[in-house]
């Protein structure tokens, strides 16, 4: 899996700079179909800004992103959710004046591009999935951290995408949640979509991933499989010895 | 509550979108436009002058709200649209067209205007869209000043209406204006329910969690923007139809936003209803206050603070909050058939 067969999803040279400020500094990056992928790398190494670069949220200063073998680098966000391209973020984002399965009918409705019956019944079944349903006429806004998260993850699903972007889903969960929440994302992948995860929760990661890659300091230091990953020396000091894990 | 519009889903779920509530409201809606229809036939021209008022500001108030409430475009230069709603109508009578279809055409006009003013002014945000519309408004006022045929500075009348006997004339305005109410206020519940309505709400709740999902922001609110402008477009040109006489400092002034934005706050941002309400209770207040000169307009201001002290969500706002009352069907609700009944039936009913 290190060297994919095809790619579905390909980033080349990324570099983002604000100001002086250098986050990313030539980012090579491929996803192949159905692949999934986690990240680690302490904060600040620029995990979340490559996510919203990939989504098309924010553009690179320079660096191409190709996904299905066309260049996308220039496509919109909401363009290139249509195209299959689905993330959550870091901290959940509800539309919170809207219920549970109104949150979700954006995805099916805006992203799957459906309308009516087919609609609903797709919400529905994403609400199934992450296990939503009972909430489903709730507020938005009422929810506790743990069906936010689940909220994120649902409304990316119903936009129906070949790859999908998890950041830091797991965080501030509890333990037990985290397990069950890897249990969906493992169901995911089953169903063949590509997955990029970022998280701090590595014991639960290695659950759902092939391969490893770890960023420090807007570089990618290390790229395998994620034995060899959390493995070597260069990780160790830039990550897992500096943070308690 | 068990009618099932559109088809049944898996599991026995269902969406319910009309709730017996929202049938009963949309029926009382239905015959206030009934009886409001019969009006000229009973009561005399200044009733329904004052009548064609009220209406005028109604639909001003449900267009700012659909800005503000609905597309999170806090606009103070509304104005820009209303008088050219106005002037496009003079101008059209002026080459031969008929007042009543001028009115239409213009507003329309102002529609086309809204697209591509839209490309600019939704490039700004917040107070610099505000503020933009502001100047827009006075550039489209300081541009309709300096044409001559328009009155210039100094005004100018609607011919063409005076074919019709003052009681005829006045009646027929009001149904004029009645019906574009009715068509204006529709449309903008049609859109509501419908993707873009679902689209709106998720852009002012987040725009970039909206576009991650596909919501293509910007195209969301240059719609609303455009249906604002031709809905303040039609009301400048109603206006000038229940006035007869114009100035651009009139109708591009910037009282307007004023009044758009007390009736708006009175009543409640971003519910449907709220506008209306605070329509009929700014329509009072001008009513019966509006020749007391300047104290009128501190007790406008006054009322505003209070308001905003102590009821900022506005007077629907409140009552919304407090009994969670939806007059208007726009949300999905997610529904189960378990009752035992429906629940006996179903396998009959489904085959799966």
């Amino acid at each position: 899996m290190v060297v994919p067969m095809s790619t579905l999803l390909e980033a080349s040279g990324i570099a983002q700079r604000f100001g002086s400020l250098v986050v990313l500094d030539g980012v090579d990056f491929q996803l192949a179909p159905g692949e999934s992928v986690g990240v680690v790398g302490p904060n600040g190494a620029g995990k979340t800004t490559l996510l919203s670069i990939l989504a098309g949220s924010l553009r690179p200063t320079s660096g191409r992103v190709r996904y299905e073998g066309n260049d996308v680098t220039g496509v919109r966000a909401d363009l290139r959710c249509r195209l299959g391209i689905a993330r959550t973020h870091q901290i959940p984002r509800p539309f919170v004046g809207m219920s549970v399965f109104e949150n979700v009918l954006v995805g099916a409705m805006l992203g799957r591009r459906q309308a009516g019956s087919r609609a609903y019944e797709r919400a529905l079944d994403v609400l199934q999935t992450c296990g939503l349903v009972d909430v489903a006429n709730r507020r938005a806004a009422d929810l506790g951290l743990l069906d936010r998260k689940r909220l994120e993850l649902a409304r990316a699903l119903a936009t129906d995408p070949k790859v999908l972007f998890l950041d830091e889903i797991g965080g501030g969960l509890t333990d037990a949640e985290a397990i069950e929440l890897v249990g969906t994302i493992k169901e995911l992948r089953r169903r063949g979509i590509a997955i990029i995860w970022i998280e701090h929760i590595v014991h639960i990661l290695v659950q759902a991933i092939d391969r490893l890659v770890c960023l420090d300091a807007g570089r990618i230091i290390a790229d395998g499989l994620p034995k060899d990953v959390l493995a070597d020396q260069a990780v160790i000091d830039a990550y897992l010895g500096a943070s308690v894990t | 509550m068990i009618r099932a519009r559109g088809g049944q889903l898996s599991g026995g779920f269902r969406v319910q979108r009309w709730t017996r509530l929202s049938v009963v409201s949309a029926a009382v809606t239905v015959a206030v436009i009934v009886v409001l229809a019969v009006v000229p036939f009973l009561f005399g021209a200044d009733v329904t002058e004052q009548l064609t008022s009220l209406l005028i500001f109604v639909i001003l108030a449900v267009m700012w709200n659909a800005l503000a409430g609905y597309g999170g475009l806090i606009s103070v230069g509304q104005q820009a649209f209303i008088g050219l709603g106005a002037y496009g109508t003079i101008f059209l009578t002026q080459h031969g067209i008929a007042p009543y279809e001028a009115m239409i055409l213009a507003g329309l006009g102002a529609g086309a205007v809204a697209v591509p003013t839209s490309l600019i002014m939704l490039r700004l945000r917040g107070g610099q869209f505000a503020i933009g519309m502001w100047v827009v408004a006075e550039v489209f006022g300081i541009l309709v000043t300096l044409d001559a045929g328009l009155g210039g500075g100094t005004g100018i009348s609607l011919n063409g209406l005076d074919v019709f006997a003052p009681g005829y004339r006045q009646a027929y305005t009001f149904w004029v204006t009645l019906a574009c109410t009715t068509v204006l206020l529709g449309l903008v519940f049609f859109l509501l329910r419908r993707r873009i309505g679902t689209s709106l709400q998720a852009v002012l709740d987040d725009e970039e969690a909206a576009a991650s999902l596909g919501v293509n922001v910007v195209r969301s609110k240059r719609v609303l923007f455009v249906v604002a402008a031709v809905g303040c477009g039609i009301a400048g040109a109603l206006y000038l139809a229940n006035t007869l006489f114009i100035q651009t400092t009139s109708v591009f002034g910037v009282q307007w936003t004023a009044y758009m934005l007390f009736m708006v706050l009175v009543g409640g941002l971003g519910t449907f209803e709220g506008p209306i309400i605070g329509a009929i209770i700014f329509y009072l207040i001008q009513a019966q206050f509006g020749d007391s000169g300047a104290w009128y307009f501190v007790g406008l201001g006054a009322t505003a603070i209070a308001f905003a002290l102590f009821l900022p969500h506005g007077i629907w706002g409140a009552v919304d909050r407090r009994l969670q009352l939806r007059l208007l069907p726009v949300g999905y609700t997610l529904r189960k058939l378990d009752t035992p009944a429906s629940a006996g039936a179903d396998p009959a009913a489904t085959d799966t």
